[in-house]
């Protein structure tokens, strides 16, 4: 499938669209259908399309293990240390009501970092369980 | 959905049964969509149809593309699911019907969160209020099982590799 230029310039075509999508789909979560687990989940389909159509290797350049492992604790810190930052504000722990001077806007602000760090995570764990699998075949195969 | 299902389960050919089980979750998702879960569709269509057969397809390359013939009749597994399945179908008949206003769980927290979400949050999709705030807690052990889920795999795969290396 790599040197199949009709694939080639599909993927190339699509993926942009593919990844616009994913930061609709996390931003747009507060209006419409979506959030962080759907966009993490697409934000990786992206990469695994990718790493279909050019191979691992090129995939594994983009985006390099190291940065999908951090990602994964990334996220969840992410997540925790919304509630952690509540609480040194003086509410209680994931209490977004003290993360700005108008409650409303608090809410807004605890739930956006709360969804990036839900995509974060999901999205270095799908790409995770991905490269370890794809990555079997090739061991086996060089064995 | 259910000649999915049946072809599925006849068939012999494992890419054709991935294949397959892509567009049971499509149709799975569609019906979703028309019981106005339009999250949960989404989620459906991109894990079930999307990431789980690439990764379905990736463990088909490590082996066999047909299905081994079974050693013996699995008679007690079926007898189990077929029970288990008529107890939850007797458990629905308890249900009140779909979209039911009098139904238990709208009387509970569902007015609270429609009435205040509004003034306290004031996020337009309600599921994101209520997943990201109000069940905060929830969604933080939600990233957490992932997180976890996806540590487990790396400590698994990950120390089958080093033991082929030496």
């Amino acid at each position: 499938m790599r040197y199949d230029l009709v694939l080639r310039v599909a993927a190339k075509l699509l993926i942009p669209f593919i990844l616009l999508f994913a930061l609709y789909v996390q931003f747009h979560g507060d209006f419409g259908p979506g959030g962080g687990f759907q966009a993490g989940v697409i934000l990786a389909a992206a990469v695994i399309f990718y790493a279909l159509i050019y191979g691992l290797s090129a995939a594994r350049k983009v985006v390099p293990e190291p940065l999908v492992e951090s990602m994964m604790a990334l996220g969840v810190l992410i997540y925790a240390g919304v509630g952690v930052a509540g609480l040194l504000l003086g509410g209680n722990y994931l209490d977004y009501f003290v993360l700005d001077a108008d409650s409303v806007h608090g809410q807004h602000r605890g739930i956006f970092w709360v969804e990036v760090g839900v995509a974060t995570t999901v999205s270095g764990v799908m790409l995770k369980i991905f490269y370890m699998f794809a990555d079997r075949g090739k061991v086996d195969d060089e064995s | 959905m259910a000649v999915t299902v049946w072809v599925i389960v006849r068939n012999r050919n494992l890419f054709a049964v991935v294949i397959l089980a892509g567009i049971y979750s499509f149709l799975m998702a569609t019906v979703l969509v028309a019981m106005d879960a339009v999250d949960v569709a989404m989620t459906e269509a991109s894990v079930g149809a999307g990431i789980s057969t690439v990764l379905f397809l990736g463990a088909l390359y490590l082996c066999k593309s047909e299905e081994a013939r079974p050693l013996h009749q699995p008679w007690l597994p079926l007898v189990v699911s077929v029970a288990v399945g008529a107890v939850l179908v007797y458990g629905t008949l308890g249900l009140p019907e779909f979209s039911d206003p009098a139904a238990p769980i709208h009387t509970h927290v569902v007015p609270r969160y429609l009435n205040d979400i509004k003034r306290e949050v004031d996020v337009p999709n309600v599921v994101t209020a209520v997943l990201a705030s109000y069940r905060g807690y929830d969604t933080l052990g939600e990233t957490t099982v992932v997180f976890t889920a996806g540590a487990g795999v790396v400590a698994l795969l990950r120390r089958r590799r080093k033991d082929r290396e030496p």
